[in-house]
């Protein structure tokens, strides 16, 4: 009990920190607008990659076409606030929550069809709905079509991602570490235990599915008003399949794992900017080798515990049976 | 008249395509079938018996024999390669370590390319007379019926096979038990390879099929008829070759038949939800079996 | 009334019809054997009563309820768990874990609870965990709650079945072939758990065995079933001297 009280305070401390930190590098103009966009997209990389890994990680189920519903908060959302007259946070925060609920309420309607398929298929038919929903917005006259949506209203700031970032890793954390966060990991573990043991499998499934489309709905609102202008084409399978990259590559179930590989992942392009046209082809390479080296991910089950670092090893060596944090 | 007219001419476009769609299906649904991996690769070995026909007809100005052999058999070696280099070591990782690394290889395939011939597009040279055979009131090109006799040749050729020689039912022996396929003598990995070799073979075929009936190449066009051709393996059941031809024949078909009466640009939804609506009335594909796992 | 009974039940897979005319009555508190042949459609029994199969004829009353078509985490809810033959454990959770999922259908706070950490989650996630581990007590594996379930030995996974499926507080229990792979020592154990959990929880259960010392040894009634249809019901002694159970199954 003492041991996570310690804990919740190094994090709360931690990243109340790294907050003030930033912002004064930016106030400072340490941190000009390039990086701060990058900041702003690793925000919206781990809100993407932590809702894929509850519906991919902690579900178990595969699923392509998370792209879609981010599409569709990213649209919901700018649509809504280019009609709408008020201050720019609540704006902000009232849009992309439109977007959510709209690309939950899809996430739901999906839910029906796909969870009567199972493993690869079901991988496919998200995939295929994801790709339906984008060609449905590159037609409709009220989304751009082919042109796009142009002259989003700028409302995405550093402070703003940074905080709907911090609460949507705590949603994440608080959901996991319940009953309902149980009953979700279980359906991945033995689906048939599962229903054995009195938890409705259906209603579990889909309740992720929307949960993960929500977030990505979110994420998506955050990115128009970042981006300020959105084109279908960013949106099409090989954005879910990036999204994917990052939730493997963090660890399966390991919510951590997600938050540092969408760091990593929004850095490591940039980084190999220097490299000119190879850029790409090291990013494949280091990709493929990331896969054969570490097939679990990076940090594969364990989570990073920032108390456990810096409590150091005294607490490995006791009698008492070793409890790892994150998996209650 | 003319709406019949009309709706054969689509209708044998559809077959036109389907049949490109259904030889790359089968590279899909063979790899599926051996190693449950989806090889998002294989889209890209398309593109690479595109360029590498181009190449030798276009720069190394090679007879036409040699020109179609020596891509089909750098691509057959390449799947080999690819396999051995980065799915094998994975079989014993989880299914979705190989997926990202077969999305890996794709994307350092179209990179590669993309390094060496820059993004614009190449025009792939006409090597078939495109001038039309006129039947009734129909116009059929050269190219459709050699692009439809080569693909049944093939589809008949790998069906027989499968079914009759050696090395076929050893790969039908691995894909049921690779355990058992392995006690009985039978050399898993070499059995994989020439899965790999066979899928790539017609996949190169496939990519110049397709280079020759849509003449502009570029580095990412492996894409959308790879994504289509595997979704043509699903639709038909995946890991089941006659599934992957049917489903090939069915996808060309109802594209061409959306791009003809509604709107080219929503061919694309309707193949896909061609696919949901199959697939939630079949689950396991058209011809796929339902396997109830035994509780 | 009886606790569970059927009438008549019956399932045909296509042309196959695996069991039939099955009729069978349990009370409260009591300790039936399921015996037959393999292949004799014993696990089938198993799946029509937890709803994992429909049922394509007969009637499955649980305190006089008919519970034919209900999913089987509602019939779960009515009273019915069970353990499977081939052990289907939480692999990758905890022993503690597995314990605490079954306990899922009788807690109460709900999502927004969880999330926003209100009262309910403290109290009721404090209750399980006292319960899970005095759960666990009881059969002795408490030491191991935090140990990840496919670490275990055989026998303690089995056990942990148990555990997990006595957690989600069923007033019939199926065991499904419990004493598999275990040897005489651990069988003894077996059953003094089963006698055990049996008397402490008050629940009626049907096992599924091939061990005929623990079957004769512990049951109270044993129903014979072979090619899907009941051949014999009664007594230990009864069914021991059943020329029909002797010549399907039980040999000279």
């Amino acid at each position: 009990m003492n041991s996570r009280w310690k804990a919740n305070t190094i994090n709360t401390t931690s990243i109340i920190l790294i907050y003030v930190i930033l912002v004064l590098l930016i106030r400072m103009g340490f941190i000009n607008s390039y990086y701060e966009g990058i900041l702003i997209e690793m925000g919206i990389n781990i809100i993407l990659a932590v809702s894929l890994n509850l519906a991919t990680g902690y579900l178990g189920q595969l699923t392509l076409g998370h792209a879609g519903f981010m599409a569709i908060g990213a649209y919901a959302a700018a649509i809504f606030s280019s009609r709408v007259n008020m201050p720019d946070l609540p704006l902000l925060l009232i849009s992309i929550i439109i977007g959510g609920l709209l690309a939950a309420l899809l996430g739901f309607l999906m839910a029906i069809p796909v969870f009567r398929l199972r493993g690869d298929y079901l991988a496919i038919i998200t995939l295929g709905f994801g790709e339906i929903i984008r060609v449905i917005i590159l037609n409709l006259k009220i989304t751009g079509g082919g042109k796009g949506l142009s002259g989003i209203l700028p409302l995405t700031s550093f402070s703003s991602v940074y905080f709907v970032t911090i609460i949507t890793i705590a949603i994440f954390y608080t959901l996991i570490n319940s009953r309902h966060g149980r009953a979700i990991i279980s359906i991945r573990e033995d689906e048939i235990a599962s229903e054995a043991v009195g938890i409705s499998t259906k209603y579990y499934k889909t309740f992720a599915f929307t949960i993960a489309a929500f977030f990505a709905g979110i994420a998506g609102g955050l990115f128009a008003h970042h981006t300020l202008v959105l084109d279908p084409k960013d949106f099409g399978f090989i954005r879910s399949i990036e999204i994917l990259i990052i939730v493997v590559l963090g660890g399966m179930g390991n919510l951590t794992g997600s938050i540092l590989a969408a760091i990593i992942i929004t850095i490591l392009p940039r980084m190999l900017m220097g490299f000119a046209d190879w850029n790409m082809i090291i990013y494949s390479i280091l990709l493929i080798a990331m896969m054969l080296f570490k097939p679990g991910g990076l940090l594969g089950k364990r989570e990073f515990s920032l108390y456990k670092l810096l409590a150091g090893r005294k607490k490995s060596h006791g009698n008492a049976p070793v409890k790892n944090e994150g998996s209650e | 008249m003319n709406l019949l007219a009309n709706f054969l001419q689509q209708l044998i476009n559809g077959i036109h395509v389907g049949s490109i769609y259904a030889l790359i299906a089968l590279g899909y649904t063979m790899v599926y079938g051996i190693i449950k991996l989806i090889n998002f690769a294989h889209g890209d070995i398309i593109m690479m018996g595109a360029y590498f026909t181009f190449v030798c007809i276009v720069s190394l100005g090679l007879p036409l024999w040699a020109a179609l052999i020596i891509p089909v058999i750098l691509c057959l070696v390449s799947g080999i390669l690819i396999e051995r280099v980065a799915y094998k070591p994975l079989r014993n990782s989880p299914r979705l370590s190989a997926l990202i690394t077969a999305i890996g290889v794709s994307f350092l395939l179209e990179n590669v390319f993309f390094k060496k011939f820059g993004q614009n597009p190449r025009p792939f040279p006409q090597f078939i007379n495109p001038t039309p055979i006129s039947i009734g009131p129909l116009q059929i090109s050269r190219i459709t019926l050699i692009t439809v006799l080569v693909s049944i040749l093939l589809m008949i050729l790998l069906d027989f096979f499968v079914k009759r020689s050696k090395p076929g039912k050893a790969m039908r022996a691995v894909s049921e038990d690779q355990g058992a396929a392995q006690l009985m003598g039978i050399n898993v990995n070499s059995t994989i390879s020439l899965t790999f070799a066979i899928g790539s073979a017609l996949g190169a075929i496939g990519g110049i099929l397709y280079s020759v009936a849509y003449p502009l190449i570029d580095p990412f066009m492996g894409v959308m008829p790879g994504l289509k051709a595997f979704v043509a393996a699903v639709l038909g059941g995946i890991g089941i070759i006659p599934g992957a031809m049917l489903g090939g024949f069915i996808m060309g078909i109802a594209e061409s038949l959306t791009k003809g009466y509604i709107s080219s640009q929503l061919a694309d939804a309707v193949v896909f939800g061609i696919l949901i609506i199959v697939l939630s009335l079949k689950p396991s594909g058209l011809l796929g079996k339902n396997i109830k796992e035994k509780v | 009334m009886a606790l569970l009974e059927t009438k008549d039940l019956g399932i045909a897979f296509g042309g196959l019809r695996a069991v039939g005319n099955f009729n069978m009555k349990i009370n409260e508190n009591e300790l039936i054997g399921l015996i037959g042949p393999n292949g004799a459609g014993k696990t089938t029994v198993f799946n029509l009563l937890t709803g994992v199969y429909l049922p394509t004829e007969g009637a499955i009353y649980l305190n006089g309820e008919n519970i034919v078509g209900k999913k089987p985490f509602e019939i779960v809810e009515k009273g019915i768990t069970r353990t499977f033959q081939n052990i289907r454990l939480f692999k990758d959770l905890s022993v503690l874990d597995n314990v605490k999922i079954a306990f899922h259908h009788k807690m109460k706070y709900s999502t927004a609870a969880g999330i926003f950490r209100l009262k309910a989650y403290w109290k009721e996630e404090k209750e399980i965990e006292e319960k899970a581990m005095e759960l666990l007590k009881l059969f002795d594996m408490q030491d191991s709650a935090y140990t990840t379930a496919k670490n275990l030995p055989y026998g303690q996974q089995r056990k942990l079945e148990i555990a997990r499926a006595l957690a989600a507080d069923p007033k019939l229990l199926l065991l499904d072939e419990p004493a598999a792979g275990m040897n005489p020592q651990e069988t003894k154990e077996l059953m003094d758990t089963i006698h055990f959990i049996r008397d402490k929880f008050k629940i009626a259960i049907l096992l599924i065995e091939h061990d005929m010392g623990l079957v004769m040894g512990i049951c109270e009634r044993i129903v014979v079933i072979d090619y899907g249809m009941t051949i014999a019901t009664g007594t230990p002694e009864e069914i021991k001297q059943n020329k029909k159970v002797i010549g399907a199954y039980l040999g000279e």
